[in-house]
């Protein structure tokens, strides 16, 4: 038994957080997201020719072919530099196509990813926000050699950036009745629009389906099991990212902590101060763990795969939001101003809540899966 | 990463589980065999060379690996046998106390007792104005000849009253700097000045007798019963607190725990409604299983890590206040669904299901703040991790 990276994953890790500290330290990132993409189309680039687009994506097609225990380390990265791009999407745009894909499928988008020429998204949610089969209403009209789709996705990163996206919709009515497609994003029937975010360093919105018609061979797979495991995939991704993220909130208000004098002494040396910042570490650790051991059950097809991912996805969402709120009151009213990083921090916590799940969905989902 | 066993550590794994298939009763059967069949339980497993697993050959134990003691526990726990030996603490800090620090002829004598179940050991750490700030602890020793001669009062000594020696921190240099002036002493309970008094605790009655009051007065010690050089004694609490906090096996206990609280629930009523209906018990309970499954994967990382030498001590801090915690929240939420049940102590058709929520809901200080309050665990993450400065 091992419960630790590799040197090569060690090795992923040091590379990449490397780049982005040196191509993407928080004022590029306050840079990039008020410009219109939300990204740097050169350094989308540079990450393709690194190799760290189609990490996951098998060799024969571009990518690494590698596991989800070697792509967390890199959210795990791009969530610590809350690094614009549209990266999450299109790793489980990628994932899709690779775990559930036909070869000729896989032959037709998986070398475009992997070298970042197309990018790649899912739009998965619908108005009851449900990150489970349940919430797809999506009606597929069947036509000659496949279905018409006419609806709305929302909560869909990067709509307006994405080249493809993973639809999800329904066959018919009963549970198991519901299908992924390849929707390719230049049809005209197809209209993105992204909306102002809380965290301006992510692009999200929706996407509205007029009359667009999936052909067969654009069908990935059918059933509730293969929706459920994209969207763990999903829970995954995102808490990769909190992960990150967390770890930089709570390093960053630690240093303020150690350099903010008052009543003549850093105020990291008041139990005040001391305590919630052991208690957002000691979550921080807690969910990393949960998050590693979900991500080998994915990587191994452990049969508790959704359980863990559902157990870390609910576990990060309530520490994000918690080291959030306790860094910028730690701050005190410097974390109140826009000039102070934190903030940045904070925001992504309302990014990441419900995205693929909130913590009230996967404790849920984490009971009924034990049957209680 | 991967948490599948290796084949050699299935064998061992294979191994276990037939020595327990052959060995080990029932639980109801060993319920009929009485102490007996402990002291015989003891003798196999020391033959098995599983009591003090870890330990060096030359020392009595197997020299087992990391992981092996792992499979190991984890079998005991899984088939719900009896502990690894009875000395407790002698296996948990004092033997590794004195194999680490200690000198042969200290070794010869005190070691095998341990691993025998002969021997059972106390700690004396804390004292009437020393609990946190165990560095000034005042109990004290001076030497005259050959000896030690200790005077002075420890307290919340757990099992003084059927001990047979005490693992003691003593001041022996009260001129140098507070954490360089403590020394380790192994002293014979039955040594004439010692005085042993029940501290009485608040669950009364209904909690077995744990915690003395131990006093010396002019009690001499051979001077050859000090483990490690005179003022190495906070080392030895250092290395001792590791082995005290790190224990992973609290997490078979919550996972039943959470069983029966699940079963409770199944069968209670909020505001007149099922419980399992209501969003903030499951919420809660959801909540429990994340941070036991949180402080398992915790506890198997920090293995990981031990394997590689990149110990870090305060991961020990984590899983205490994670347990700690754990095990409060999780007795008030028995309390909560035990209603009208709950305030009634003992026995009796009042306090229902034999008044064993009770018990939990009064006696969590043991653990709580036995090895160390969790004001002080945060101080340890926040000052070793994160680097804020001391007091």
């Amino acid at each position: 038994m091992n419960f630790g990276f590799s040197e090569e994953q060690d090795l992923l890790r040091s590379s990449v957080r490397r780049f982005l500290d040196e191509r993407c330290p928080l004022e590029e990132v306050r840079r990039l997201s008020e410009t219109s993409p939300g990204y740097c189309e050169a350094q989308w680039a540079e990450l393709a020719a690194l190799g760290w687009l189609g990490l996951t994506i098998p060799e024969a097609y571009g990518g690494a072919g590698l596991g989800w225990v070697d792509l967390i380390v890199v959210l795990e990265e791009t969530g610590r530099s809350l690094f614009p791009s549209p990266l999450l999407g299109h790793v489980l745009c990628s994932t899709a196509i690779t775990e559930l894909g036909n070869p000729v499928q896989q032959e037709r988008w998986l070398p475009g990813l992997a070298a970042g020429s197309c990018i790649g998204s899912v739009a998965l949610i619908e108005e009851s926000d449900l990150s489970a089969p349940e919430g797809t209403q999506l009606r597929g009209v069947p036509v000659d050699g496949g279905y018409e789709l006419s609806g709305q996705k929302r909560l869909v990163p990067d709509p307006e950036t994405a080249g493809l996206f993973i639809v999800s919709f329904c066959t018919g009515d009963a549970p198991d009745d519901i299908a992924l497609a390849v929707v390719d994003a230049q049809s005209t029937l197809v209209s993105a629009k992204s909306f102002p975010m809380i965290d301006a360093t992510k692009r999200m919105g929706n996407i509205e389906l007029n009359a667009v018609v999936v052909k067969n061979e654009d069908i990935l797979a059918t059933g509730a099991e293969a929706v459920t495991r994209l969207l763990d995939a999903g829970a995954l991704a995102v808490t990769a990212e909190c992960s990150g993220a967390v770890d930089a909130a709570i390093k960053m208000t630690a240093r303020y902590a150690c350099d903010r004098l008052q009543f003549g002494r850093p105020i990291g040396q008041y139990q005040g101060v001391k305590h919630p910042l052991a208690e957002m570490y000691v979550d921080l650790e807690s969910f990393r763990s949960l998050l590693y051991y979900a991500a080998w059950c994915r990587d191994t097809g452990h049969e508790d795969r959704s359980r863990y991912a559902s157990l870390a996805k609910a576990y990060a969402t309530d520490a994000f939001i918690r080291t959030g709120l306790d860094s910028i009151q730690l701050h005190g009213a410097a974390g109140f101003t826009t000039a102070c990083d934190i903030q940045l921090y904070f925001k992504r916590s309302k990014w990441a809540r419900p995205m693929f799940g909130d913590a009230d969905f996967h404790y849920e989902r984490v009971l009924e899966l034990r049957g209680v | 990463m991967d948490f599948d066993l290796t084949p050699d550590e299935e064998r061992f794994r294979d191994e276990v589980r037939a020595f327990n298939a052959e060995h080990l009763p029932s639980v109801a059967e060993r319920r009929k065999l009485g102490p007996g069949f402990l002291v015989q339980w003891w003798r196999l497993i020391r033959e098995r060379r599983w009591v003090g697993f870890q330990w060096p050959k030359d020392c009595g134990g197997s020299g087992g690996s990391i992981m092996e003691q792992y499979v190991l526990k984890q079998e005991m726990l899984a088939a719900e046998a009896p502990a690894l030996g009875r000395d407790y603490t002698g296996l948990g800090w004092v033997g590794p106390a004195i194999i680490q620090f200690g000198n042969d002829e200290q070794k010869k004598r005190y070691l095998p007792d341990i691993l025998d179940s002969e021997s059972a050991w106390c700690t004396g750490y804390s004292e009437p104005n020393i609990g946190s700030d165990l560095a000034g602890l005042q109990c004290r020793a001076v030497c005259d000849g050959d000896d030690y001669v200790v005077n002075g009062q420890k307290v919340w000594i757990s099992l003084a009253h059927v001990g047979t020696g005490i693992y003691t921190m003593v001041r022996t240099k009260p001129d140098a700097p507070k954490h360089e002036g403590i020394s380790c002493l192994l002293i014979d309970l039955k040594s004439p000045g010692i005085e042993v008094r029940p501290i009485e605790s608040f669950p009364g009655d209904h909690f077995a007798h744990l915690y003395n009051e131990v006093s010396f007065r002019n009690v001499r010690v051979p001077a050859a019963n000090r483990v490690g050089e005179d003022g190495q004694g906070w080392d030895i609490i250092c290395s001792a607190l590791q082995n005290e906090r790190s224990g992973i096996a609290e997490v078979n206990r919550h996972h039943k725990a959470l069983d029966r609280l699940i079963k409770l629930a199944r069968n209670a009523r909020i505001g007149g409604k099922p419980a399992l209906g209501n969003g903030n018990l499951r919420r809660k309970l959801a909540s429990f299983d994340a941070r036991i499954e949180a402080a398992r994967l915790n506890g198997l990382r920090n293995l990981t890590q031990q394997v590689h030498h990149q110990n870090r001590d305060s991961d020990a801090s984590i899983n205490k206040l994670h347990n700690c915690n754990l095990l409060v929240e999780m007795s008030e939420t028995g309390m909560e669904l035990l209603g009208g049940g709950s305030p009634y102590v003992g026995d009796t058709e009042a306090s229902v299901y034999r008044g064993k929520w009770q018990i939990g809901a009064l006696g969590w200080p043991t653990t709580v703040i036995g090895g160390g309050t969790a004001n002080i665990q945060k101080n340890i993450i926040a000052e070793r991790m994160l680097g804020l400065p001391k007091d």
